[in-house]
């Protein structure tokens, strides 16, 4: 019989890798409860209702703005999602076993933005069909633009909503701070996704649909590029 | 606080804007088109010239503050300075923008993509500002409220560059060549005044900050935030 004459090894962990590793194990997390997903999406639905409800039931005019609902919807949710997302760190101080596990900063920021990046795209997939139910919209054109939209726009949402979220768990008055920091910040890319997903929706006869998506993915380069680099300052003790 | 610093500048700055203002609303010839309408001008462009100059000094501190080697408040106390001048003098040019507009545009406010950069760049300053206040260590505060001006500070040039971009309602930028002298002097002599003036303003605020930054970490306990005790309600024992 052959004994293991030491301990296997760590083996080394690259940013790409840590990533994966802590996304996993935050969709495990989410995937066991589903506290969080069933949360937003009740929420947002809600949201939705009560924009009908807000403005009477003018079907043509819930249809002409059902764009921007949707979006209001998606962000008014995602400031929940948000900062859910670190309140599970921050239970038993996770936080600081992840950092001593050793993870890159940057990996829990990758991990947490593109955590809650998905759980937003799942959010706005089971949205859809809601909105298309209650304002009577119908979708001209293809799936393939609607998603490209949705993927987008969530991942807008969540690159400086993570790294506002990170702050704002530590802070006093989280609940104010994070809509306080993240709406003003997100306009371009809130303005850019509704306007794109009214263009699907309604036709798009003048072309515009391509400069908003541009739009859009500039907004995230720069945020996704700055989140990146910044993130690693926020948590460090 | 230098004597000359501390009374001279306010005192010239105020001199010179005094002066610029009054070539501007007496002096210079009015608009052809607008008439005196136009002499807001004179005030409301040096306001956001100088708003801008502070939140860029707020981002520049920011930046510094992340890279900075030796420990210390001077930094941050200077960002803490900027970025609350920047929101009251941003705040005074968006006031005078919409006196100027109800008459010339029919409104006061219109969504233009200048006036709405300019107001998300309020509120996320104000932000920024509430963001201070909810943060007790001064060390996380300073090192937090600086990634969150970088953040806020990709908008400063899109409000800039705006009325080039999108050349909607609002003017663009005049060149001083394509101007009458007689509108260019004024503007210049009230933008130095406000120069003058916010740099005074700025150094008595950030004066503030250092010394309650001190404070904050010589003595944790000697100013009324919340979470200490207050030596003014401390039941007295018979």
């Amino acid at each position: 019989m052959k004994l293991p004459t030491s301990p296997p090894r760590p083996r080394p962990i690259g940013l790409i890798g840590a990533t994966l590793a802590l996304l996993r194990k935050d969709l495990l997390i989410e995937w066991r409860t589903r506290a969080r997903l069933n949360a937003i999406v009740f929420f947002a639905m809600a949201t939705l209702l009560m924009f009908s409800f807000a403005l009477g039931p003018d079907t043509r005019l819930l249809e002409k703005n059902a764009g921007g609902y949707f979006w209001l919807a998606i962000l008014f949710a995602s400031v929940l999602a948000l900062g859910e997302s670190f309140r599970v760190e921050s239970e038993n101080a996770c936080m600081d076993g992840v950092r001593l596990a050793p993870a890159d900063p940057r990996a829990i920021y990758l991990s947490k933005a593109l955590g809650n990046a998905l759980l937003l795209i799942a959010l706005g997939l089971l949205l859809l069909p809601v909105m298309v139910a209650l304002y009577g919209v119908q979708v001209v054109m293809g799936v393939v633009d609607l998603g490209s939209v949705l993927v987008l726009g969530s991942l807008a949402l969540s690159a400086p909503g993570t790294v506002y979220a990170a702050i704002s768990s530590n802070a006093r008055a989280r609940d104010v701070l994070l809509p306080l920091l993240l709406f003003p910040l997100v306009i371009p890319a809130l303005l850019s996704a509704a306007k794109a997903t009214t263009l699907v929706l309604q036709g798009d006869p003048m072309n515009q649909l391509g400069s908003w998506l541009g739009l859009l993915l500039g907004f995230n380069l720069i945020y996704w590029g700055v989140g990146f680099m910044l993130f690693p300052r926020i948590i460090e003790d | 606080m230098n004597k000359l610093i501390k009374w001279g500048l306010p005192v010239v700055g105020l001199g010179v804007l005094a002066a610029g203002w009054w070539l501007g609303l007496a002096w210079a010839p009015p608009d052809r088109e607008m008439g005196d309408v136009q002499r807001i001008m004179y005030v409301h462009v040096p306001l956001q010239w100088m708003a801008m100059l502070a939140m860029f000094l707020n981002f520049v501190m920011a930046v510094s503050h992340l890279l900075k080697s030796k420990p210390g408040w001077k930094l941050d106390s200077t960002a803490e300075s900027a970025a609350e001048v920047g929101l009251l003098l941003g705040a005074l040019g968006m006031v005078t923008g919409a006196i100027w507009g109800r008459p010339t545009w029919g409104v006061y406010w219109s969504w233009d993509p200048r006036l709405t950069s300019e107001a998300i760049m309020l509120v996320t300053y104000t932000g920024y500002l509430v963001l201070r206040r909810f943060v007790e260590d001064p060390d996380k505060r300073a090192t937090w409220s600086a990634v969150v001006a970088i953040l806020g500070a990709i908008n400063l040039p899109i409000v800039w560059f705006s009325v080039r971009w999108w050349r909607s309602l609002h003017q663009v930028q005049s060149s001083p060549k394509t101007v009458d002298p007689q509108m260019v002097l004024p503007l210049r002599v009230s933008a130095i005044g406000l120069l003058l003036l916010t740099i005074a303003m700025l150094v008595y605020r950030y004066r503030i900050a250092l010394a309650e930054r001190q404070a904050e970490v010589a003595l944790p306990d000697a100013l009324p935030a919340a979470g200490a005790p207050d030596v003014h309600n401390t039941p007295k024992v018979a």
